[in-house]
């Protein structure tokens, strides 16, 4: 039987890796993967509170429903901000669109 | 090492892999690549769960829908065709930052006592149809939101992606 602890360490692996990609990546497309990689963390975690601590209940697993579904519509919206973002300035890197820095 | 551990090793490797990929691949093809490969591996995590249903949801959501429209935006902008750095200047910290974070989790996650918490040491199985009928009718309202905030993301990123067309 696998420990809980296996799955929230690879969750905060995971999660850990993410916060690396957001922060160090430059592409807005990277960033969004970053991010995807971050969500997939947390489902894991949630699936993992829901087998080992409230089995008979299904509230993480409900949850991972809800992250998955609001991820997808996230990509959806966040591609297109990039494409247009991409046909404004011709380019998707997040440290080149600094029209409001001062 | 009982097989169900051998198995969970191997995924979880294929997993951090995928993810370190994702994080470290100098093209943003591989990147993206690297992301179907870690997405897959974290559906057989759920599958090591016995969350099966979401174990497929994310195989077809993830694996297929999300990472071919990642697919199809690097497309569009072109990002392979400028061979550029792909890593901003604040790298370092990025990777105390990360670091920081994983080792304060893992922290966490060691200290804490889950068999206090009531962790169980077997694994029930959750059937599809009562995870079916648990979100239907007690997280129904949620799930019209969720529909709700769906179709308004699509629309909006289809009028989005659309404006420029329009204005010609």
């Amino acid at each position: 039987m696998i420990p809980i602890q296996h799955f929230l360490v690879l969750g905060a692996i995971l999660f850990a890796l993410g916060v690396y990609g957001v922060l160090a990546r430059r592409s807005a497309v990277l960033i969004l993967m970053s991010v995807e990689l971050m969500l997939q963390a947390v489902s894991i975690n949630f699936i993992a509170f829901a087998a080992y601590l409230a089995p008979q209940e299904f509230r993480g697993l409900i949850f991972a429903i809800f992250v998955i579904t609001i991820a997808a519509a996230e990509v959806g919206l966040a591609l297109a901000i990039i494409l247009r973002l991409f046909r404004n300035r011709a380019t998707a890197n997040v440290d080149e669109v600094d029209t409001l820095r001062w | 090492m009982t097989l169900e551990e051998g198995i969970f090793y191997v995924v979880a490797a294929v997993t951090v892999l995928g993810g370190l990929g994702v994080v470290l691949a100098r093209s943003v093809v591989y990147a993206a690549l690297f992301l179907i490969v870690a997405l897959l591996g974290v559906a057989g995590v759920f599958l090591l769960l016995a969350a099966e249903f979401l174990a497929i949801v994310q195989v077809l959501i993830y694996g297929a829908a999300v990472t071919i429209l990642i697919l199809f935006v690097l497309m569009l902008t072109r990002a392979r065709d400028v061979p550029q750095a792909v890593d901003g200047p604040q790298k370092p910290f990025a990777f105390v930052l990360g670091s920081a974070l994983l080792g304060l989790l893992v922290t966490a996650i060691v200290t804490t006592d889950w068999a206090a918490l009531g962790a169980t040491e077997q694994i029930t199985l959750v059937p599809a149809r009562e995870l079916g009928r648990s979100l239907f009718r007690n997280w129904s309202v949620p799930f019209e939101v969720a529909s709700l905030v769906l179709i308004v993301a699509l629309v909006g990123a289809v009028i989005l992606a659309r404006m420029e067309e329009e204005e010609e």
